[in-house]
């Protein structure tokens, strides 16, 4: 049986910033799904904050001040300590990048340069024109290439191994031979990202199932604040393809088909660099007061940054424009909508990225250390990636150099092994005409009818409904069978399993908070409660339920104040 | 719109060699040849395999090659190949694993050969390296590569000869000891003084053609090959000094 002392989940940002800060004499691995440089953080576009000061607008910034941002923007559900952890690691974060061959854009005389972002009072996004995404996780995987990290790429993680409170390993899908197999491990870091695919319209990549917090889930993890989704105000029309919020940053305005800069009725003092939930809100409301166009879209406009400009800090953006839209943005403005972008919760793990479960820690996208609380600032997450990354990585090494041998037999990993086995066999044999992409865009839809920007009691118990509904159906679902290589459909039903949990999870926690904050805006209680609502929602798996409670929000040093932008 | 797609099968070792299969697909919107292959498999053959991730040309999983011509299937819209037969068949000078998803293997290999990572100097510098951008522009195109393998599938040397490393190690290469933070030492980026490296390439640019990025992999090889030769010289003065 393949054995390791530590496995990472996950070659995005936050895998392989866990694996380069392992402890190099244990015996380390990484599994994927994908190809590491597949994954989603290759798409991150706008950049990475740190108070750097580099910008002379920005002189004047520090860490506290990035903190008290994040917490602002936060909209103070997010635990202060950690959103000051993560801002003070920041500085030497961006050196470390930097050292290792990132190549950041430049100001004269040399530093790295930073343009402004939503809901930040400095501009410190660091950036490589708009494909900061690209070039640090290229960059991150030629540092593993570098200390050769051991990757099993196409390898799906379909269930955490957990005896006795402690984690014992993974149950896997080797898409390359149609294998299922166990493998153990002492320590297990999940860097498994978002679930941006539960909804229709999502900047996030196709393969963003978001299946690791599903079964971290239903190994007994709770989950954390999952009701708070990041809406990005400007993804590209019909496709949802991410416009970075980078293209405001350099100064595009939004407008409706008024011709008017709408957003000085919305946040006149930040005006299109708002946060994200107020701008998301504010273009979505435009439309439905049929100020959009074809009632679908509102304009981004960049013309009047020039050719240079476009050219040179958002070449990015206009390939995808041309690409995607048959547009440039140097002649034309871009359509553009809201989609669903980002998840603000997660597996619940505290500072040192480590769950309730002894020896599983998570970090990244797929994990809620709770620093982007309500809502979560542009150019903050690829900050939580290579931060939390490396603190998962040194504490798992520290766990595992702690801890003695699992103790556990082979015979209860192989067991879980031969459980799926069957589970596989029992789909093939099932001859409904169920086929799982219809339950996925069943899904879809429900999530994005009902659990979508505005919400509200009636349209929350109908998604609960459904999903209900679902979960019923995919008991029948049919798998062709055949061959088991890289069986896109085998990985979609295996996915399928976390993704209803995670739907369900969501919509209750929503149906639940009885609250407006941040990205969660309820359409029958429109103000923020911190009376009663300044708490986390933690959700736990029981006997295939739901159990739901709440935790006390770290909110020591600023106190919550209105949000005004 | 309605479209007859041809798709190359292969599953080893049951089947004993490649075949082509039809699947018609009509659309009346604007789709790319990933949705179409999307669509097809979930409505006609579940078993049907490709790569993707991203969607948008960043991830640089599903090069393959349409109508002759090698692309990302993301990006290429059915519409824009103005014939309604398409098609479809996996990168070439790559084995096939299953239908269109090719082994990547050797193409990461030459990669790893080249040592692809920046080697700076030493000591950690407290606020990063100072550079221009002027001192990065000549590497900008580049840095814009993601590792898709298009370059490397096309390149009749890569089909001849099992030495050679390819157009994308070689670029990659070429962006790493032209950053002015790289102080990796001439013996290392020198093996590439070869056959199999610097000198396989046969400057018939058929990378630069097909790259989705827009690189021009045979410009970092042409530029390499230079700068071996500018080198080489360097040490003969020096030698004879
Ligand atoms: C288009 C776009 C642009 C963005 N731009 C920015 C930006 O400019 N600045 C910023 O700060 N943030 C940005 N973000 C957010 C940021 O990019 C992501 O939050 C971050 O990259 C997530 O990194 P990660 O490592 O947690 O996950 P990912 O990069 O998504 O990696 C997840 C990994 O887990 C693997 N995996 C998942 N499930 C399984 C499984 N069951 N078994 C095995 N492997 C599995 C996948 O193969 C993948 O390797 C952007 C997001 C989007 C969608």
């Amino acid at each position: 049986m393949i054995e390791h002392d530590i496995l990472v989940v996950g070659g995005g940002l936050a895998g392989l910033a866990a694996a380069l800060n392992s402890d190099p004499k244990l015996n380390v691995a990484v599994v994927s799904k994908v190809h590491p440089l597949r994954s989603h953080s290759v798409a991150a576009q706008g950049g990475i904050n740190a108070a750097l000061g580099n910008n002379p607008e920005g002189k004047d910034d520090s860490w506290e001040r990035h903190a008290l941002d994040t917490i602002k923007g936060s909209d103070y559900l997010a635990d202060q300590k950690v959103a000051e952890l993560m801002c003070q690691k920041a500085i030497p974060a961006i050196y470390e990048l930097e050292y290792f061959g990132v190549p950041f854009s430049r100001f004269p005389g040399g530093v790295i340069a930073q343009r402004p972002f939503g809901g930040a009072g400095f501009p410190r996004t660091c950036y490589a024109a708009d494909r900061t995404g690209l070039v640090i996780l290229h960059t991150l995987f030629e540092q593993s290439v570098r200390k050769q990290v051991k990757f099993y790429n196409e390898w799906l993680v379909t269930k955490l191994v957990v005896r006795e409170g402690k984690c014992a390993g993974v149950v896997i899908y080797d898409l390359t031979t149609g294998q299922i197999m166990p493998v153990r491990a002492r320590a297990v870091i999940f860097a498994t990202g978002g679930y941006g695919r539960v909804y229709l319209k999502t900047t996030n990549a196709y393969i963003n199932h978001g299946s690791g917090i599903g079964i971290a889930y239903q190994a007994g993890v709770p989950l954390k604040d999952m009701e708070f989704v990041q809406f990005h105000p400007t993804s590209l029309y019909d496709k949802n393809i991410l416009i970075t919020e980078g293209a405001r940053g350099e100064g595009g305005y939004l407008v409706n088909n008024k011709s008017k800069r709408f957003m000085e009725d919305y946040a006149p003092s930040t005006m299109e660099l708002a946060p994200r939930d107020i701008v998301a809100r504010a273009i979505q409301t435009e439309i439905d007061k049929g100020n959009g166009f074809e009632n679908e879209y509102v304009q981004l406009d960049l013309r009047h940054l020039g050719e240079a400009k476009i050219k040179k800090r958002l070449p990015g953006i206009r390939e995808i424009c041309i690409n995607f839209a048959g547009l440039d943005p140097i002649e034309s403005p871009i359509p553009i909508q809201p989609a669903q972008h980002y998840s603000m919760g997660g597996i619940d793990v505290n500072l040192k990225c480590a769950s309730i479960i002894q020896g599983f820690f998570a970090a990244g996208e797929c994990a809620c250390v709770s620093i982007h609380g309500a809502n979560r600032l542009g150019g903050n997450s690829l900050l939580d990636t290579v931060v939390f990354g490396k603190i998962a990585g040194e504490e798992a090494s520290i766990y595992v150099r702690g801890s003695g041998d699992t103790g556990l037999e082979e015979k209860i990993l192989l067991d879980e092994a031969l459980e799926l086995k069957k589970r596989i066999e029992g789909w093939e044999k099932k001859d409904s005409a169920l086929k799982i992409h219809l339950l996925l865009n069943r899904l879809k839809e429900v999530m994005s009818d009902n659990v979508g920007l505005f919400r509200e009691k009636k349209n929350l118990e109908e998604a609960l409904d459904k999903i209900h509904e679902l979960k019923e159906q995919y008991h029948r679902v049919h798998l062709s069978g055949q061959c088991l290589r890289f069986s896109q459909e085998l990985v979609n039903i295996l996915e399928f399993e976390s993704m209803l949990d995670l739907a369900e999870v969501i919509a209750l926690g929503a149906l639940n908070r009885e609250e407006t904050r941040g990205s969660h805006y309820r359409l029958d209680f429109k103000e923020r409660n911190d009376k009663e609502w300044l708490k986390h929602t933690i959700v736990t798996q029981k006997d295939g339920q739901p159990l739901i409670s709440y935790q006390e929000v770290d909110a020591s040093k600023y106190k919550p104040k209105a949000r005004e932008y | 719109m309605e479209y007859i797609f041809e798709i190359l099968r292969y599953d080893p070792p049951q089947d004993k060699s490649p075949y082509f299969q039809e699947f018609l697909y009509s659309t009346e919107e604007s789709k790319s040849v990933l949705e179409a292959l999307m669509n097809i498999r979930n409505e006609q053959d579940c078993t049907l395999s490709f790569r993707y991730s991203c969607r948008e040309a960043i991830c640089g999983s599903c090069g393959m090659v349409i109508n002759g011509k090698f692309d990302l299937a993301c990006r290429t819209m059915v519409e824009s190949l103005e014939s309604d037969r398409i098609i479809i068949e996996p990168m070439p000078n790559l084995k096939i694993q299953k239908d269109l998803v090719v082994d990547m293997e050797p193409f990461w290999e030459a990669l790893h050969k080249i040592e692809p990572f920046l080697h700076p100097q030493k000591e950690i510098l407290e606020r990063g390296h100072r550079i221009e951008e002027e001192e990065m522009e000549k590497i900008l195109q580049y840095i814009n590569c993601i590792l898709c393998g298009c370059c490397y599938s096309v390149c009749p040397v890569v089909s001849r000869d099992e030495r050679y490393l390819g157009p994308a190690a070689l670029a990659k290469l070429y962006r790493l000891v032209k950053d002015p933070r790289d102080k990796r030492p001439f013996s290392n980026w020198s093996r590439v003084n070869t056959e199999g490296g610097a000198w396989g390439c046969d400057t018939i640019f058929k990378c630069n053609e097909v790259c989705p990025k827009d690189v021009r992999p045979a410009d970092g090889i042409e530029a390499l090959r230079r700068k071996l030769v500018v080198e080489k010289i360097k040490r003969i003065l020096r030698l004879n000094k």
